[in-house]
């Protein structure tokens, strides 16, 4: 195990790119579904304004 | 031949459906795939004669870096479209593809950065390869602070699109540039016409996490180009089915 985490003396090179590559790929989905969820929200309320007025 | 697929796909409400049908066929196997080709890359491909370990950062990098053309190639087509046939879902797709496209070629330099400083001693040289895909994400940048900048809606569309359009021509130069000139990078293993140089061992990992990284950006796309295409129709009476369905879900 502790072997596998040396990654042969890269570990520092080999470990921070899979960690900025997972993250990006989780900010990438909490964004779009964020945006997603904003506009929503938006269209709704729209919608409940007009039916209001 | 009957084009109805395609006026069809410039309606806002189908796309909008479509879009939220489609997005788990791409979500799960895209997370299988990467998850499965992450596990290969690390666990099972064996090391490299030359690089060991290190070279494991192939299965991250390679796939951002793919990942940043294509996502340039489908913001420039779909932008392509937008201004030929002035269809407004083809802008929505263009612009839901910015954001994505910037944070991979950003994980595309910071992976190679980090592969560089072990193997050829810089995190970073002024190499046209290395230079392309810099440029590549300011473009990225520069189409979302284009549009940020321009308020009506129908105006940024066309202005970056023009933007979008002309900078296309950087995809090919940066795939190629490793040929044209004496690149530190290397050259293709995979996307070439001969058989590619890698072990199946190693490749199909690879493979594994390119396809994975493909189906995300597809997802992804998809969510957004939801809440694009939402947040376009101001006035459309699909929005009230639109949201009234998802009242319940939400």
């Amino acid at each position: 195990m502790m072997e596998f985490l040396e990654m042969g003396g890269y570990a520092r090179y080999v470990w921070s790119s899979y960690a900025i590559v997972l993250v990006a790929i989780v900010l990438n989905i909490v964004w779009a579904r964020r945006a997603l969820k904003r506009a929503q929200a938006e269209a709704r309320r729209r919608v409940t304004m007009r039916d209001a007025a | 031949m009957a084009w109805t697929w395609f006026h069809r796909l410039a309606s806002p409400p189908y796309v909008y459906a479509l879009a939220a049908r489609l997005t788990p066929w791409f979500a799960w196997p895209a997370a299988l795939l990467i998850v499965a080709g992450l596990y290969g890359g690390l666990v099972v491909a064996p090391p490299d004669y030359q690089q060991g370990e290190g070279y494991r950062i192939l299965y991250v990098h390679v796939p951002s870096a793919w990942m940043s053309l294509m996502v340039y190639t489908t913001m420039a087509v779909a932008a392509g479209i937008g201004l030929i046939w002035r269809m407004k879902v083809a802008h929505a797709v263009a612009a839901s593809c910015a954001a994505l496209g910037a944070t991979f070629t950003f994980c595309a330099l910071v992976t190679g950065s980090l592969w560089g400083a072990p193997m050829w001693g810089t995190y970073w040289e002024w190499d046209p390869r290395l230079t392309f895909e810099l440029v590549l994400l300011f473009q990225f940048l520069g189409y979302m602070g284009l549009r940020a900048a321009i308020e009506d809606v129908q105006r940024a569309d066309r202005v970056s699109a023009v933007l979008a359009v002309v900078g296309i021509v950087n995809v090919p130069i940066i795939h190629y540039s490793v040929e044209w000139w004496n690149s530190l990078h290397q050259t293709a293993s995979v996307m070439k016409l001969s058989k590619p140089s890698m072990p199946p061992e190693m490749l199909i990992p690879l493979l594994m996490t390119g396809l994975g990284f493909t189906l995300l950006f597809g997802a992804l796309l998809l969510v957004r180009l939801r809440a694009e295409v939402l947040s376009r129709e101001r006035a459309a009476s699909w929005i009230r089915e639109a949201v009234a369905g998802e009242a319940v879900r939400a």
